[in-house]
């Protein structure tokens, strides 16, 4: 089980790095998602796979009965699950906003904020 | 989408929805549920009253700017943190108070006041993201 | 029942000492910024009062960083425990010398950052969130610096980069947007990195309170994956801190925003990374530290050569004062990768001494602009005589930074230097030297063009522009000289009165450097 996860994430992420090496706003944006979800299954097969056994405590016990699901992966997804949708969602709206200002999806010609041939400092003192 | 039989569905549909989020909010603390499931479901009412009556009506319903209620939300959670203070206890620590209300018991507790504060920070965040893009699809 | 009932009674184990006031204190700088910036949101459209809440807020931030880092100095390592949990299973927030020297420094930082923006963020700036932005980036680098859980500090590192991404694009215009869509992108990766490599590290420790890993990791099988995963840590922190080959997202965005969120970011972000990579390379895997030694050594050197040669190429000020910033993270790199206790020591001081310098340095193109009417190296000229005093402040601020005495600057370098020669790495210690004349080669560029010489290019140096300049004597808004003034005397006094700060890094520093007091700490009990 544990190989077959490990070559899922691999493919995973091999998707989203591909995205995101794209030229295109909106493929790097769709990676960035892809990437979150990669590593979300990463951090869930970290805290090894077991069958759905709800980590509970009898009322009467002190340490669970048998072998049970490990809950604070699930937490730490919870957590990175609302960053990273948060921040897809910051994504979207900054990447369309891009758009719509600079006038291109190519991440190539944003060039803005660092234009090509700039002054050269001044020579000398 | 603007049919007769939704916009008619639509608020009682959210109202139904809205109570069923603060249903979920309180059972949290024992069971599946908590402040930000709850949260998530109140927003889609919001989101789908948003779609049937428009965003004005929307605004007009929930009275307060989202991001107010978001704010409020972090006070809130934030001065949940604060009682154990008081007992010489370490920040976070949860403190309990019993009261009846007509002879049934009623627990209170920090960590419901601080999920309370969690709804209100997810209603309010993601009901403004959500009211913004529904004004420009709108426009 | 009675099959797994333990053998000691684990009421007992519950019961806690009680938590004395003062202890509080590591959690009040959060909960503080917290409550001011839901405040000042809820408050966004009074516009006039957004930077009296800022300032109050940042202000009783300050002193109870004063407080707490008086109460660490007295009785060592503080840690507790939230929702009194027992310390591996509860996030612990542990503040030793280090942590709260950056947190005080951060802090004071922000101050004078709130103060200057009082005069120069605009009304619809200060209603779209110029104060709750900056209290949040504050709350979540605070926490960065106090928090003794793993997991914990990535959900930090994402509270300050929400509100830097808040901040960063404030003003809307086109070469904020794209200068902000490469922040993000790269600042979003480098983040999401920290948390493949978190995930890692739980798999195989199991745990994510620092102390415990630390505790935990000398006991694991030969054949765990320690040195890679430090590896990672070490690629994830060194795109958050800007180190050589992944800081290019740096001099793209530093440029863009307003003046006093660049000084902001310049002060405080890249801090937070070489935070994360002193504290994880030295407290949870010193053993991966020593192998990435080498490795550290050389991306030092690199940041540092190339931070100042590529400040000595620009024409924008701004830029110029980005590539230093990354220079400045190469000097702190470097003592990390010597690791003996006075190189850290220097890391240490430097990064501090580098958290009020660049943001005093950005505040100060501010006021430049103010005076010059431009960003452009080409375009400033004169201003000495238009304002002797900003002349002479930028002179003590341009030595602090390029770490000639007697300034603040130069302490920690000769610590490194020290440390780096001892260590047997002289190679690096040459670097710094070099770095060292580089800048000041570029800092006096700096100030021989913007103040010395007599106008701008395209006008000779003669008397005619000159006598027009001294018509006109600069006024200097106060919301700009206070903030100023903070800065450069703190740079003066810890450059002539270093010992107060220097028994504070050793401190910090001994902690580093040998673990077990941190673990120790944390659990109450010796390891």
């Amino acid at each position: 089980m544990e190989t077959i996860f490990a070559l899922l994430i691999g493919l995973i992420f091999s998707a989203a790095l591909y995205l995101m090496m794209s030229n295109k706003l909106v493929r790097v944006l769709l990676g960035i998602a892809i990437l979150g979800n990669a590593v979300n299954l990463l951090i869930f097969s970290a805290g090894r796979l077991t069958r759905e056994v709800p980590p509970v405590i009898p009322v009467d016990s002190y340490i669970p009965l048998e072998v049970t699901a490990n809950p604070l992966p699930q937490a730490l997804i919870l957590t990175a699950i609302v960053i990273s949708f948060s921040f897809f969602a910051f994504f979207l709206v900054l990447g369309y906003r891009a758009f719509q200002d600079l006038g291109t999806d190519d991440v190539v010609e944003m060039r803005i904020a660092e234009p090509k041939g700039e002054a050269e400092p001044p020579l000398g003192y | 989408m603007n049919t007769v039989i939704f916009r008619t569905i639509a608020p009682y549909l959210s109202a139904l929805m809205i109570l069923f989020s603060i249903f979920v909010l309180l059972r949290g603390h024992n069971e599946p549920g908590g402040g930000f499931i709850g949260g998530l479901i109140a927003v889609s009412a919001f989101a789908i009253y948003g779609i049937a009556c428009g965003v004005a009506a929307v605004r007009r319903a929930i009275t307060f700017h989202p991001l107010s209620i978001a704010a409020a939300g972090l006070v809130l959670s934030a001065l949940s943190v604060m009682p154990s203070i008081f007992l010489a206890q370490p920040a976070m620590t949860s403190q309990w108070l019993q009261i009846h209300v007509f002879g049934t018991p009623v627990d209170l507790s920090t960590p419901m006041f601080f999920d309370i504060g969690v709804y209100l920070v997810v209603v309010g965040a993601i009901t403004s993201i959500a009211l913004a893009l529904e004004e420009r699809e709108q426009k | 029942m009675a099959a797994n009932k333990p053998a000691f009674d684990w009421a007992a184990a519950w019961v806690m000492d009680p938590t004395p006031l003062a202890d509080w204190l590591l959690v009040a700088p959060t909960l503080l910024l917290m409550l001011g910036g839901a405040t000042a949101i809820m408050l966004r459209k009074k516009t006039d009062i957004q930077p009296w809440i800022g300032i109050g807020t940042i202000g009783l931030v300050v002193l109870s960083n004063i407080l707490l880092l008086a109460h660490v100095l007295n009785n060592g390592i503080v840690s507790m425990v939230m929702g009194s949990w027992l310390p591996p299973f509860g996030i612990a927030f542990t503040a030793d010398a280090m942590g709260v020297l950056f947190a005080l420094a951060a802090s004071i930082v922000a101050l004078c950052a709130a103060i200057y923006a009082a005069g120069s963020i605009e009304q619809s700036e200060r209603r779209y969130g110029f104060y709750p932005f900056l209290m949040l980036l504050l709350c979540g680098v605070t926490g960065a610096f106090l928090t003794g859980d793993i997991f914990n500090l990535y959900v930090w590192f994402e509270v300050l980069l929400i509100s830097s991404f808040g901040m960063i694009v404030l003003g809307n215009e086109k070469r904020q947007l794209d200068g902000a869509m490469k922040y993000a992108v790269l600042n979003l990766l480098a983040t999401t990195l920290f948390l493949v490599t978190t995930g890692l590290l739980y798999g195989m420790v199991g745990t994510l309170n620092m102390a415990d890993i630390a505790m935990r990791i000398p006991q694991l099988p030969e054949n765990a994956p320690v040195m890679g995963i430090a590896a990672l840590y070490f690629l994830a922190f060194g795109m958050k801190a800007a180190a050589f080959p992944v800081n290019f997202w740096l001099p793209a965005s530093y440029h863009t925003p307003r003046i006093v969120v660049s000084a902001v970011f310049a002060g405080l972000l890249t801090k937070v990374g070489v935070y994360a990579l002193l504290r994880v390379m030295l407290v949870v895997m010193p053993e991966g530290r020593e192998w990435l030694s080498t490795l550290i050594g050389l991306v030092a050197v690199a940041t540092m050569l190339t931070g100042v040669l590529g400040a000595l190429a620009q024409t924008d000020i701004r830029r110029m004062l980005g590539y230093i910033v990354i220079s400045g993270i190469g000097t702190v790199l470097a003592g990390l990768a010597v690791g003996s206790e006075v190189s850290v020591a220097g890391s240490i001081f430097y990064a501090a001494h580098s958290i009020l310098c660049m943001t005093a340095l950005y505040l100060l193109a501010g006021l430049i602009n103010l005076l010059g009417g431009s960003y452009s190296l080409r375009e400033l000229g004169g201003l000495y005589l238009r304002s002797p005093l900003v002349a002479a402040c930028t002179l003590v601020l341009l030595f602090a930074v390029a770490g000639l005495p007697p300034f603040s600057g130069f302490w920690p370098k000769v610590m490194l230097v020290e440390g780096a020669l001892a260590g047997g790495m002289g190679w690096v210690a040459a670097g710094i030297l070099v770095t060292g004349v580089l800048t000041a080669i570029t800092i006096g560029r700096f100030w021989i063009f913007i103040f010395w010489r007599g106008g701008p290019e395209g006008v000779t140096d003669g008397t005619q522009v000159v006598v027009q300049a001294t018509e006109e004597k600069a006024v200097i808004p106060v919301t700009v000289l206070i903030p100023l003034s903070i800065l450069t005397g703190l740079i003066i006094l810890i450059g002539i009165q270093p010992e107060g700060v220097m028994a504070i890094v050793q401190k910090g520093a001994a902690v580093l450097v040998d673990p077990a007091t941190y673990v120790q700490a944390v659990f109450g009990v010796k390891p």
